[in-house]
């Protein structure tokens, strides 16, 4: 006789229940609700208050949605604000930053890629050296390197102009790029590198047809990296370039912390959402590269 | 290269020699050169324009009996341990919610992350007007009839510092959350089978199994909060601007103001000095415990 | 007749590590020699120094009589097959093949009538338009052995080519080798840490250690005949039985001795003379031993421990004075567990070894 008749029949069959509303799940996602809101919050205050006008905005609270919706701020904002040296607006702001950002992410990609596939795959001696301190030279606060290269850029003539920014910008993007094309190029198979050495192909051939081909997403990555960086940055505009080439963070800052008129919320909130856009369009689109990496570079460091 | 003679040494690798340029530039002039000067110089009374004329240690008396400094260093540390502590907790708990197979998880995770793509202008600009006191939650409390409410940040100077930590927060935190996050899903799967198994409950094994394993990824946190930390500048320049008065005023702003400002270099000096050893005591143990360690094995 | 490939006192250092120690290797014309060890030998070291991909410390390396010992990998009329395929994933199989010779400056028609006859050799035309990708594993090491072919050079050097697939893709590749080398009739020089392939493979087999030579010769030798001690207990699955003794020469000839054995050596292929009184170790093959529970002769009392079927034979685990013999046995055996038995050992094909110098006497 089977074993089986010893077991009863009855009992728990099949797959186990399991409730979509449990106490568990409230909780999570309830959890993750109410924190989404508090992350979400500023950004709606900033939407909202940028389509309202002052009075408004006078009488109202910030979390109310317009009642009458208005683009004036915005337009005020990207073509008429006042920085106190002139009201031509962001615009001016916006079209700089462009103009800083494009070269300075290509330039110091280009340099970082072509530089983390040397360190790679073509070792040579003394390159680990360089190489460990320019990672160190990640952490020491700009500040401290902030005088020297003033020096060093009024000497070769670039010291407030648009391409000694760029410079800047790709010394200080060097480490954390150099880093990451560097993990990602030893990531590839070593022996994917050596049959391209036995098929003939040299430094540039490699990096051309085989590397390069291999590694847009992590190229994808770096520009993400570099382009909101580029963007947000504040510093460097302030110090190396002079106020007609302000970068549109610091035209921003300067708008709305200006202490002459009256202030115009609204215009205020206009504006800064206006600077904050080309990173947070760059942050949607690119989704889950932008994680990619912030992560790539920090944890495997 | 010729199979005659052996080709030389310097000229070997040529092309990754050529392509390192940019790297041992940076390294050498910029990183160690131009610490070094900065150091030098911090021992002069340079002014306006940098001079060798030595002063020993008068720039840095200077520094630490000016109440700005103090003001400066007393914020930094209040902001810094805070905000080191907030954003490692909430960070490491805002990853450990989205990592319960939650549905949305890509949904949730751009929301907590959005922030850290904002320019650290645009987040004080926000801030600042979300905690104006005649617009914002102290206004909106008041008109909920909490007439006595008090709630003005950025324009009390006992309390100002706090108020740049919740913008502070408010970006940093979807980062760390990301790197705790990648921290937890490189956990081996067969750990937390083996802990059902075994009958542990969730929160013991988050306590006792998975946070001493993730030690590495909080430890490159620290390291990566620390120097960011050190750094803040931007998000008091657009927030505060340093005030009010001088209370929320931090080293950065310091260095910048005293040498581009008031055109006092050596003194900027020497602050921005003290910025670089505040950040090696930290990452130089680090270094030794993460790097050194290996090699000894 | 002047070798394929020469390597004269080889030796290459990482920092204070020697990896290879004066290495010296002449592999003949159209010979098919395997570089067989455990990992961290130094195998595929070697096979990286011949290609070039590595710069050695000191000695020479000739190829068809040529110095190639500063050239590029390119230069040195080798083709190479790696163990990961290391197929360029983004150019479809035909671009595989044809990258090698668009940097060496073929012409098109050349480059497509080598295409041409590579792919038929292999079978591949079918795939020609494929990206690695869509490859499944044994046509992505096709390929690769493809890319090697398509160089038209004299000398194939294989990484570890099959170590990425599973076992019974191996035996089918290991077969196609083979047969690609008796019609090419290249050189071949063939790095594995798998002794059936070096052995069914080889024309000859180097086993090393250390960054040295262990033995160098024909599959026969090195399965019969080990030099020493490591490449007799790292070739043969399951390793020879070691037994530990000396030797004592009782006029009639030598005899091996050690508890509660004495086994009178005739026969044994090898010099003894000269032995008496040597530690030594006697070293037996699981199929040269048989299990005998009426041998009236000299041999070994042990128990049964453990069986093992194996489909087509058994391997029978004993126990004799703490130490653990294999046998290889028929499947169908009337032996048990525990079962108290006789060995007899077939003393003409054992090897037996000086403990001091580990040497094969």
């Amino acid at each position: 006789m089977s074993m089986s008749q010893n077991i009863s029949d009855t009992g728990p069959r099949g797959p186990k229940p399991t409730r979509r509303i449990s106490r568990r799940n409230i909780f999570l996602y309830g959890t993750l609700i109410v924190i989404s809101v508090y992350y979400l919050l500023p950004l709606y205050v900033m939407v909202v208050t940028s389509l309202k006008g002052m009075p408004e905005i006078r009488l109202g609270n910030i979390f109310s949605p317009p009642v009458e919706i208005t683009f004036e701020p915005w337009v005020k904002a990207w073509s008429a604000a006042c920085t106190g040296l002139n009201c031509d607006g962001l615009s001016r702001g916006f079209w700089n930053s462009v103009q800083i950002t494009v070269p300075s992410v290509i330039i110091s990609i280009i340099i970082a890629s072509v530089n983390g596939y040397a360190l790679a795959n073509w070792r040579f001696k003394g390159a680990q050296a360089f190489f460990t301190i320019l990672i160190f030279g990640a952490f020491i606060p700009y500040q401290v390197m902030i005088y020297p290269i003033v020096i060093i850029l009024r000497e070769m003539g670039l010291y407030g102009s648009l391409w000694g920014l760029v410079i800047v910008h790709t010394v200080f993007g060097m480490p954390i790029l150099t880093l990451l094309f560097r993990n990602y190029f030893t990531s590839i198979p070593e022996e994917l590198f050596k049959a391209a050495r036995v098929d003939g192909a040299g430094f540039w051939g490699i990096y051309f047809k085989i590397m390069l081909p291999m590694s847009l997403p992590i190229f994808v990555v770096a520009m993400i990296l570099q382009v909101t960086g580029i963007w947000n940055d504040f510093l460097f505009g302030v110090i190396y370039t002079k106020p007609d080439l302000y970068p549109m963070t610091v035209q921003l800052n300067n708008i709305v912390n200006s202490v002459q008129g009256v202030k115009e919320y609204n215009v205020n909130m206009a504006a800064t959402i206006l600077t904050g856009l080309v990173p947070l369009i760059v942050y949607f689109v690119s989704g889950k590269l932008f994680v990619r990496g912030i992560a790539a570079g920090a944890v495997k460091g | 290269m010729s199979s005659n003679g052996r080709p030389s040494q310097l000229l070997k690798n040529l092309n990754a020699k050529i392509a390192s340029i940019p790297m041992v530039l940076t390294a050498l002039v910029i990183f160690v050169g131009g610490t070094a000067w900065t150091i030098l110089y911090s021992f002069t009374d340079s002014k306006l324009l940098p001079r060798l004329r030595f002063v020993g240690l008068d720039q840095y008396e200077r520094l630490w009996s000016t109440n700005r400094w103090i003001v400066s260093i007393e914020n930094l540390a209040i902001y810094g341990i805070l905000s080191l502590v907030f954003s490692l907790i909430i960070g490491f708990l805002l990853a450990a919610l989205l990592d319960q197979k939650i549905r949305f998880e890509d949904t949730f995770r751009t929301i907590l992350l959005y922030p850290f793509a904002l320019s650290f202008i645009v987040t004080g600009l926000v801030w600042q007007w979300i905690l104006n006191p005649d617009f914002g939650i102290q206004k909106i409390i008041r008109g909920l009839g909490f007439e006595s409410f008090d709630f003005d940040p950025l324009y009390n100077p006992d309390i100002v510092i706090y108020g740049v930590l919740i913008a502070g927060l408010w970006q940093g935190t979807g980062f760390v959350m990301c790197l705790m996050l990648a921290g937890l899903r490189g956990i081996d799967e067969d750990v937390w089978k083996a802990t059902r198994v075994d009958g542990i409950p969730t929160w013991k094994t988050y306590v006792f199994v998975i946070i001493p394993m993730l030690r590495p990824v909080f430890i490159t946190a620290l390291v990566i909060i620390t120097s960011g930390i050190v750094r803040l500048y931007d998000l008091i320049v657009a927030q505060t601007g340093g005030g009010p008065g001088i209370a929320s005023e931090v080293p950065a702003k310091y260095v910048y103001d005293t040498m581009f400002r008031n055109q006092n270099l050596g003194q900027g000096f020497a602050a921005s000095t003290m910025m670089l050893l505040a950040v090696a005591t930290v990452v130089i143990p680090w270094a030794f415990l993460e790097f050194g360690g290996k090699k000894h094995k | 007749m002047e070798p394929s490939v020469a390597v004269k006192d080889l030796t290459l250092s990482f920092g204070a590590v020697e990896v290879l120690k004066k290495l010296n290797l002449d592999i003949g014309q159209g010979e098919f020699l395997v570089l067989l060890g455990p990992s961290g030998c130094g195998k595929s070291t070697l096979l990286n120094c011949i290609a070039g991909l590595l710069d050695i410390t000191d000695g020479q390396i000739f190829i068809n009589g040529k110095n190639v010992t500063w050239e590029e990998p390119k230069d040195r009329g080798i083709g190479m097959v790696f163990q990961s395929y290391a197929l360029y994933p983004q150019m479809d199989v035909r671009g595989n093949l044809s990258f090698g010779l668009k940097n060496a400056g073929f012409e098109k028609a050349e480059i497509a009538k080598r295409i041409e006859r590579t792919a038929e050799i292999l079978q591949i035309q079918p795939l020609l338009d494929r990206k690695p990708a869509a490859l499944s594993g044994g046509q992505r090491q096709r390929v690769a052995i493809g890319r090697a072919l398509v160089r038209d050079v004299d000398v194939f050097l294989f990484d570890e080519p099959l170590s990425n697939l599973d076992a019974k893709l191996r035996s089918e590749l290991r077969v196609e080798i083979k047969r690609l080398h008796q019609q090419l009739e290249n050189t071949m020089v063939y790095v594995t840490h798998d002794q059936i392939e070096a052995l069914t493979l080889a024309d000859r087999v180097a086993v090393m250690r250390g960054g040295v030579i262990q033995q160098l010769s024909d599959p026969k030798t090195i399965y019969n005949k080990p030099a020493n001690l490591f490449v007799a207990g790292f070739i043969g699955s399951p390793p020879m039985s070691m037994l530990e003794g000396t030797l004592r020469d009782t006029g009639a000839g030598m005899n091996f001795v050690a508890d509660g054995i004495d086994i009178p050596l005739a026969g044994y292929d090898g010099n003894l003379s000269g032995q008496d009184g040597a530690s030594v170790v006697l070293g037996l093959r699981p199929e040269h031993i048989v299990i005998n529970e009426d041998l009236d002769g000299p041999g070994l009392q042990a128990t049964l421990d453990i069986e093992e079927p194996m489909g087509s034979d058994t391997l029978i685990w004993l126990r004799t004075e703490g130490r653990q013999i294999s046998v290889r046995t028929g499947t169908d055996h009337p032996f048990r567990p525990k079962q108290e038995v006789r060995l007899e050992l077939d003393i003409s094909k054992a090897s037996i070894f000086d403990v001091g110098t580990e040497r094969r006497l």
